[in-house]
């Protein structure tokens, strides 16, 4: 399982990265492993507020359905629509495929995730 | 609920990276290296699949073709020694106690293979009808089952073992072959709609066949789970007891009439299938292709001009079709080919048509 350095990390198994007031979400390398085959990515749509926790998108594998939460409270800026064809990038590269990028509403927010090493144990004491 | 079983394979699927599921009270593996991945291996060349899970039923006795005859919708009496059925066992009502495979091992013996789930149902049903001269045993236990399924298949098996593979038709099988110098019960079989075959042998053998066939395929093979034995048998249409089967769904609602013979005589549920298919059934199974983004799931809903007229019994994304679709039991007057329909996805409805032959046709029947 990889983890990634420099990002926040949810209990749910998503990941934010921040660039100034955006924050890009998408799911970890865990979750995707899980999930199994990804084949369809249901997308935010673009300029809807979320808060933190709540369901934004759905993802289906072959075997499940999952929802997809936003670990902060935000409103969609962005949606990554190359998932629409490409699904299976939630697999492949899960870090880069990002699913949907939010103005953050209350960056203080991110002090209740964690942070890569903290996930990492997070993860091991889920196994 | 009591803890879950551990086939005599549980180790080599852990060994080979098995994601391990509870399935039917069984701990078996979902997948190994995806399912889209094992999906694809089966259909061009070979996958390896652990179905331990499945029930053994022996009926011998000097009674029991006839009884078996009464039990089921098949007509056994026209089974050849060696030769293999799929049947089904029907309720009075016709709708559906299991389905099954019979393996005629002699004129007085024959071997039931039944759903993992329903083995202790189906031994209650065939005891509570026994008669004199049929023995009923429950022989789940000494036999572990692999099934080695693929076009390439038959190229792997057939260098460990003696048995001329080529000449064994598909649906028979040789009651005592040695495979790797492991006996077994060989047969031409299979749930995925591919060429293949199905191995029965003691548990404390099944590992060392398990390695053996792995190592004689190579990169021909790859152990395959329960994720892409359900997208196989899906993607060909081949019927999930509690899916496409149960108590309140007859044979030939699910499209099963062939397997239903209404002229071999008496058995249960005869009646019943016999105003059925006069009448012609309420329900039928049709297939369905998704036209807009969205997985059609076992139980959505399916809708006609707005009208719940079914559900979805099966569906899901069929890898060697790349496309969306769905089994679903919907009324018989929607059954039109072109027909447009709604599949309710978590409360957003999504069109889909209904054709027939969307579904990939197995093996068997490829090319006509």
């Amino acid at each position: 399982m990889q983890v990634k350095e420099g990002l926040y990390y949810s209990r749910e198994h998503e990941w934010v990265r921040v660039e100034g007031d955006l924050a890009y979400i998408g799911i970890t390398d865990h979750a995707q492993h899980h999930l199994g085959d990804v084949v369809y990515v249901e997308l935010p749509a673009v300029g809807s507020s979320f808060a933190a926790h709540e369901v934004i998108g759905v993802i289906e594998s072959v075997k499940a359905v999952a929802d997809m939460h936003t670990p902060v409270s935000g409103t969609v800026e962005q949606v990554n629509s190359e998932l629409e064809g490409q699904p299976q990038l939630l697999n492949s590269d899960p870090y880069g495929a990002w699913i949907a990028c939010l103005r953050l509403e209350n960056p203080a927010e991110l002090d209740e995730l964690l942070d890569a090493a903290g996930y990492e144990a997070f993860c091991r004491e889920q196994e | 609920m009591p803890e879950a079983r551990k086939t005599p394979l549980y180790d080599m699927h852990l060994k080979h990276g098995g994601k391990m599921v509870d399935f039917a009270g069984w701990l078996l593996p979902v997948e190994y290296s995806g399912i889209i991945h094992e999906h694809r291996m089966v259909r061009e060349k070979a996958g390896l699949f652990d179905v331990s899970h499945m029930g053994e039923i022996v009926v011998s006795g000097p009674q029991a073709g006839e009884f078996l005859q009464y039990m089921t919708t098949n007509d056994v009496a026209r089974l050849a020694r060696g030769q293999i059925c799929y049947s089904l066992l029907c309720y009075e009502d016709g709708g559906v106690v299991d389905d099954i495979l019979i393996y005629k091992l002699g004129p007085e013996e024959f071997l039931l293979v039944v759903n993992a789930a329903n083995t202790a149902k189906d031994l209650a049903w065939l005891e509570q009808h026994a008669r004199p001269g049929v023995q009923i045993r429950d022989m789940s236990n000494q036999y572990a089952q692999l099934a080695l399924q693929g076009p390439r298949a038959e190229k792997i098996l057939q260098p460990l073992t003696d048995k001329d593979l080529a000449a064994l038709k598909y649906y028979w099988f040789y009651p005592q072959a040695v495979v790797a110098g492991i006996p077994c019960l060989l047969s031409r079989t299979g749930y995925t709609g591919e060429p293949g075959f199905e191995l029965y042998v003691a548990p404390e053998k099944a590992a060392a066949l398990w390695e053996a066939l792995l190592a004689a395929g190579g990169e021909d093979v790859v152990p395959a789970g329960l994720g892409a034995r359900d997208t196989l048998r899906m993607e060909v249409k081949l019927p999930l007891y509690g899916h496409e089967l149960g108590p309140d769904i007859t044979p030939l609602q699910a499209g099963l009439g062939y397997f239903v013979k209404l002229d071999k005589g008496d058995f249960i549920g005869r009646a019943a299938l016999q105003a059925e298919k006069a009448a012609g059934p309420a329900r039928r199974l049709v297939e369905l292709v998704a036209l807009e983004k969205g997985i059609p799931r076992a139980g959505y809903p399916v809708r006609c001009q707005g009208r719940e007229v079914g559900r979805v019994t099966s569906g899901g994304y069929a890898p060697t079709l790349d496309k969306f679709i769905a089994l679903a039991l919907v009324e018989s007057e929607c059954d039109r080919p072109g027909e447009m329909l709604e599949i309710v996805v978590r409360g957003r409805g999504i069109k889909a048509r209904l054709e027939r032959g969307i579904f990939l046709p197995p093996f068997n029947r490829r090319g006509k």
